[in-house]
């Protein structure tokens, strides 16, 4: 083991100082032991082929940099390099999942695109508008209440706090704009939904 | 994390890198020429 680590500290020296034959031993040697470390967490091919170059990439120009302190610990030290490679591959990942279509079944037959087209914002835009108007004709201390609660995110807590009633009076103001907001929109046939 | 055995493990035949990877790789490394100007070091890709 010992002989194997000092030939590759050789080799490393001696590529360094420009024999390019020498990365191409080391590769050889130790891209089985790299390639299934990848392999072994993403369990995809084609991901493990871009880690895998990546990693060597980081290797050449490190060393190409003159920037690699030989501690007789080449082999650890490119498996770390493909171990945070994988890691950043599995960040990237998580923030955009990616859908794999695999012929039979489309996840987009499933799921549907959430952006409005022009007419349902439209429509939305309608029915936020009316709703605010009937807001607008509830009494003062319920509308108060309904808007601490829908638009501000407000506890019940927070608003019996800010309009100095007990939380079971804010309960009630709320409940009863609601009654009321109902009633405005069944006596007005308001249609609010999209 | 517990190895779940009842799940058979993938098996490792022919787990090494493509050739062109390799090669790829193997002439990116002869390209690479890195120069050092002062304190910077510059890193050109010779055709």
């Amino acid at each position: 083991m010992k002989k194997e680590l000092i030939q590759d500290a050789e080799l490393v020296s001696n590529y360094i100082n420009g024999d390019e034959n020498s990365l191409s031993i080391l590769i050889t040697r130790h891209k089985q032991r790299i390639y299934s470390f990848i392999y072994s967490k993403v369990y995809d091919r084609d991901i493990t082929e871009d880690v895998f170059q990546d990693t060597f990439i980081k290797v050449i120009r490190t060393l190409k940099r003159g920037k690699y302190n030989e501690e007789g610990k080449f082999l650890p030290w490119v498996m770390r390099i493909a171990h945070n490679l994988v890691i950043d591959h599995f960040r990237k990942n998580s923030r955009m999942p990616k859908f794999h279509n695999t012929g039979e079944f489309s996840i987009f037959s499933v799921l549907s695109d959430s952006s409005l087209n022009a007419e349902k914002a439209m429509i939305k835009d309608q029915v936020e508008f009316d709703v605010r108007r009937i807001i607008e004709e509830l009494p003062e201390d319920q509308k108060q209440v309904l808007l601490m609660r829908m638009y501000q995110d407000m506890s019940f807590k927070e608003i019996s706090e800010r309009t100095g009633v007990s939380i079971n009076t804010a309960l009630g103001r709320m409940r009863y704009a609601l009654i009321n907001m109902r009633k405005v929109i069944e006596q007005n046939n308001i249609v609010l939904t999209n | 994390m517990a190895k779940i055995y009842s799940h058979a493990s993938p098996k490792n035949d022919n787990l090494k890198p493509k050739e062109e990877t390799i090669s790829f790789l193997l002439n990116y490394s002869k390209a690479l020429s890195v120069i050092s100007y002062n304190e910077l070091k510059f890193e050109a890709l010779l055709n």
